[in-house]
């Protein structure tokens, strides 16, 4: 019982990560149906945005008091802003061109930015992990018996205080509703006169900035980061996108959530070695048998 | 030296895919043949062979995918899965793992029949997803093969994989060390994949793929069975897949998962983009620039840079070279650097 709590708690942190991620594939999916391959090295990137601020702020460990308010909160609205830019730059310089290419152009393109990224930061921080400072002090409280540490906590916090905002935002400004309404039917929302270009690239921006969030909680979280975490993470991310239902952004957090649980559970019974083994097989045992996802609406063919 | 052999087999592929008539096409293709075929009489160079071999072996796996990516339109991110089946089913019958020691030649049929059942296997379920949905799902099925073969120890040797496997032999001659029989099989199984490619490209088969590419729900409601001629194509290039796999791993005496990632299967998708998706001599200039600049051209930059008292490592760049293909490509010229008249039509027509 105290190993299967433990574990559900590490999966729930885990999970944060992976919804903050999956929300930025889910959007792009809804709005121009694309698997942004790259997504997953954005969110990479967000670590390494961090790290360096971090560096550049002189700060090698643990923070407390103001300091550690002041520089946390640079460190993450920085990388959510660096990686927003790179995201919004991403889609006007690569996808923007093919949006009404036949469907496999724009996912093609995705790949080889995904390859451009790993590469540039292979070649920025170097082929193996970097260590990222342990900026926020983890004093542990003990729940059932278990052991949660305050980073738990503040991951799931921030996770879910992203998302309840990304429905409030959605749900309820005119630019919400102008997602929303690009993401049903692209002609008709121009027709109405909405800027479906600035639509797309405020999605993408958001997108973006949520998975710089993710990066820098995840840096945070396991005290490193490496150029080539965001191909799994994203792959897992994208898995979890498509459990809750892809384009839909309850879905994503859902997902995400039952995807870190899964995958701690996993390593928890059959050893991390089979944990990548084990989120494919899902993500291939949904796509097949209900591509829909959990939440989803059923989806069709588009001409 | 080297450099003679790609940049000649790349002209005359060129040249070739630009002649009009369809006997002299053919000459050109045998005369390259034969000068393939006597190359080894005259240039005692074994390490010429031996990076020609490989670029075959690319060659092969790019004839391979062109048939599921090219012909019928599927992108399949998880090639590299089939190659290491092929490689696998070599090195478990034909080592000291199990102390089985099958032939070679007979591998080679075994090993094209399993990829191809695999194909199938994950064909079947996943052949009616969309598009996108489908290279997703072959991308995880990508992943999770070389992952159960690092996985399952005690059958596969683990992460240090399987090594010590046999050499092939040819009525009683072991190819040893030596390069270039695996040059001269690499060029034998690249004749029968063109055989089998052009052949396929022309039949009904060849026909249903391009209908399905082009419009799949047109094509099913002209009577066109899409699932049938969809896993086809998946059978059919894996197990081009599966043969690349079993002399790869003859070649190198050694298999291990990490030689089968998902680089593997970008890097023959690049080939692809590259040349031009659909057009056989499209995608053997492909492969062969790609190997070129891989195993020639960065290896030698690199000797130059350290010449000059610079530290670079050209080997890190890759993955931005796949990637500044896939990208460069998809946005300027989507139809590839050699595409087929045909293909070239098809793009630009949709495009208006």
């Amino acid at each position: 019982m105290h190993e299967f709590l433990a574990q559900l708690f590490n999966g729930i942190a885990l999970g944060g990560i992976y919804a903050l991620i999956a929300l930025g594939y889910t959007m792009v999916y809804g709005i121009i149906g694309l698997i942004n391959f790259a997504h997953g090295d954005v969110y990479t990137l967000g670590s390494f945005f961090a790290l360096t601020i971090l560096t550049a702020l002189g700060v090698s460990g643990e923070l407390h008091g103001v300091a550690l308010v002041v520089d946390v909160a640079i460190a993450l609205i920085g990388a959510a802003l660096l990686c927003g830019i790179v995201g919004v730059l991403i889609e006007r310089l690569a996808y923007r061109r093919l949006r009404n290419a036949p469907r496999l152009a724009p996912l093609i393109t995705a790949i080889g930015i995904s390859f451009i990224l790993e590469n540039v930061m292979q070649i920025w921080k170097g082929p193996a992990p970097v260590p990222f400072p342990a900026v926020v002090p983890n004093p542990s409280v003990m729940i059932a018996g278990v052991a949660v540490g305050a980073q738990q906590f503040l991951l799931v916090g921030l996770a879910v205080v992203m998302m309840v905002a990304l429905q409030l935002f959605i749900h309820n400004t005119r630019l919400g509703r102008a997602m929303r309404a690009t993401a049903e039917d692209r002609d008709a929302a121009q027709l109405m006169g909405i800027n479906i270009n600035k639509t797309i690239m405020l999605t993408f921006l958001i997108g973006s900035a949520l998975a710089g969030v993710a990066g820098f909680v995840s840096g945070v979280y396991y005290q490193s980061t490496w150029f080539f975490n965001g191909f799994g993470a994203g792959l897992k991310a994208f898995t979890a996108a498509v459990l809750g239902g892809i384009g839909n952004i309850a879905g994503a957090m859902l997902g995400g959530f039952l995807i870190g649980i899964i995958e701690s559970f996993a390593t928890w019974k059959f050893g991390g070695q089979w944990s990548n083994v084990t989120v494919f097989a899902i993500l291939i045992l949904v796509l097949v048998f209900r591509p829909s996802g959990l939440l989803g609406e059923a989806v069709y063919e588009r001409a | 030296m080297i450099y003679a052999y790609f940049l000649v087999a790349i002209a005359v592929v060129v040249v070739a895919q630009r002649l009009p008539d369809l006997r002299a096409k053919r000459g050109l293709f045998l005369l390259l043949g034969v000068a393939l075929l006597c190359a080894p009489l005259f240039d005692r160079n074994d390490s010429t062979f031996n990076v020609l071999a490989d670029a075959g072996i690319f060659v092969l796996l790019a004839l391979g995918l062109n048939i599921v990516v090219g012909f019928a339109g599927l992108l399949d991110l998880g090639y590299a899965a089939f190659f290491a089946i092929g490689a696998y089913t070599y090195a478990m019958m034909a080592s000291p793992q199990f102390n089985l020691h099958l032939p070679f030649w007979l591998l080679l049929f075994l090993a094209a029949a399993f990829a191809a059942v695999f194909g199938i296997i994950l064909g079947a379920p996943t052949l009616r997803l969309r598009g996108d949905y489908l290279a997703i799902v072959t991308l995880g099925f990508g992943e999770i093969v070389p992952q159960i073969f690092q996985n399952l120890t005690k059958y596969t040797g683990g992460p240090n994989g399987i090594g010590a496997l046999d050499f092939p032999s040819l009525f009683g001659r072991s190819f040893g060390q030596n390069t270039i029989p695996y040059y001269y099989v690499v060029l034998a199984l690249i004749a029968l994949a063109l055989f089998f490619a052009y052949n396929l490209r022309d039949s009904r088969l060849g026909r249903a793929w391009m209908a399905i590419r082009e419009d799949e729900l047109a094509a099913r409601h002209m009577g066109i069975n899409t699932t049938a001629v969809k896993l086809a194509a998946f059978a059919l290039g894996a197990s081009f897949s599966g043969l690349a796999g079993v002399v790869f791993a003859a070649k190198l005496s050694l298999v291990s998962p990490d030689l089968f990632q998902f680089q593997v299967s970008v890097l023959i998708v690049s080939m692809l983009v590259l040349g031009g998706m659909g057009n056989i001599p499209g995608v053997i200039v492909g492969a062969l620039v790609l190997v070129l600049v891989n195993n020639v051209v960065l290896p030698q930059a690199n000797t130059i840079a350290a010449g000059a008292g610079l530290h670079v490592d050209f080997g890190n760049y890759h993955f931005f070279i796949y990637g500044a293909i896939l990208v460069g490509i998809m946005l300027f010229r989507p139809e590839g650097l050699l595409p087929s008249r045909q293909r070239k039509e098809e793009l630009h027509h949709a495009a208006a």
